[in-house]
């Protein structure tokens, strides 16, 4: 049980960094600045429903620093652990809630995150300039929350329980 | 599951108060901006240079990396040597409470209006 839960472990974050990768690969999605669909956010909210917070904290923690250092800056990875974090405890809240489905945590999760790095940057630069971007940065949550929700439930529907264990 | 109908519709009051609000301070934000006629510079938080935006000019800022340009009243980040190049990606601003950020040289570029100096370094 404990070697099975460490490979899934493994084989998720594998499936974030890949996911990052690949969204990487993608120059539109980074054109305007914190607007990201965040494909990798499928894997930690798979991770999150079918392991548990500490196994998605993890996943979601070595995607970030990994895929920093490959694909980003170390800076970038200071706002995006804060974004991560955030989104993740607010999805972890939500979930446990169980008040909302999968793609309301999704969404919840997508704008915390943006919400989360904007401020990080703010603190970063010193400045409350950023704040003109919050509007957008909450929409822009939201429709890739979406996107990424309906993505993850399918996928969690798809995948049953005995088929993952 | 009877709470399959209760949660779902949860769901979509939770997504639709989130999209209200985005649009609601996007309104908000785009009313109170206006076109702006200074550009201030701010590197790691000092203010290193300020721009009337009436005048069109190349200049390049902070040692080297970041240069911006000016033109009809707008501002740009032209060059930057930083990893994701973000900054020159944004394009043109010109309205107040717009900026321009180059997060890796620490740098960032905000408009002002005629008027008021706003302080954003709270």
């Amino acid at each position: 049980m404990e070697s099975r839960k460490i490979s899934q472990i493994g084989v998720l974050a594998a499936l974030a960094m890949v996911l990052s990768y690949v969204e990487s690969l993608f120059p539109a999605f980074i054109a305007v600045p914190g607007i990201k669909i965040g494909l990798a956010n499928i894997a930690v909210i798979f991770a999150l429903y079918r392991l548990g917070f500490k196994e998605a904290l993890g996943i979601s923690l070595v995607r970030v620093v990994l895929s920093s250092l490959l694909f980003g800056s170390v800076l970038s990875m200071a706002y995006s652990i804060a974004g991560a974090l955030i989104s993740l405890v607010v999805m972890y809240l939500l979930k446990r809630s169980r008040l909302f489905g999968t793609v309301a945590v999704s969404v919840a999760g997508g704008v915390s995150h943006n919400l989360g790095q904007i401020g990080v940057a703010c603190l970063i630069l010193q400045t409350g300039a950023l704040s003109y971007y919050v509007p957008v940065l909450i929409l822009s949550g939201v429709a890739s929350g979406v996107v990424i929700g309906i993505v993850s439930s399918t996928v969690l529907k798809r995948l049953e329980e005995e088929d993952v264990e | 599951m009877a709470s399959d109908k209760k949660t779902r519709i949860r769901d979509i009051i939770l997504i639709a108060s989130l999209t209200i609000i985005g649009l609601v301070l996007l309104l908000f934000v785009n009313t109170k901006a206006e076109r702006g006629s200074f550009a201030v510079v701010q590197v790691d938080g000092v203010t290193v240079a300020r721009y009337a935006l009436s005048e069109d000019g190349v200049f390049v800022l902070n040692g080297g990396s970041n240069t911006i340009e000016i033109k009809d009243g707008k501002i740009r980040m032209l060059e930057a040597q930083c990893p994701n190049l973000q900054c020159v990606h944004q394009g043109w601003i010109s309205k107040s409470y717009q900026s321009i950020v180059c997060l890796p040289n620490k740098m960032i570029v905000t408009i002002e209006g005629d008027d008021k100096v706003v302080d954003f370094t709270l």
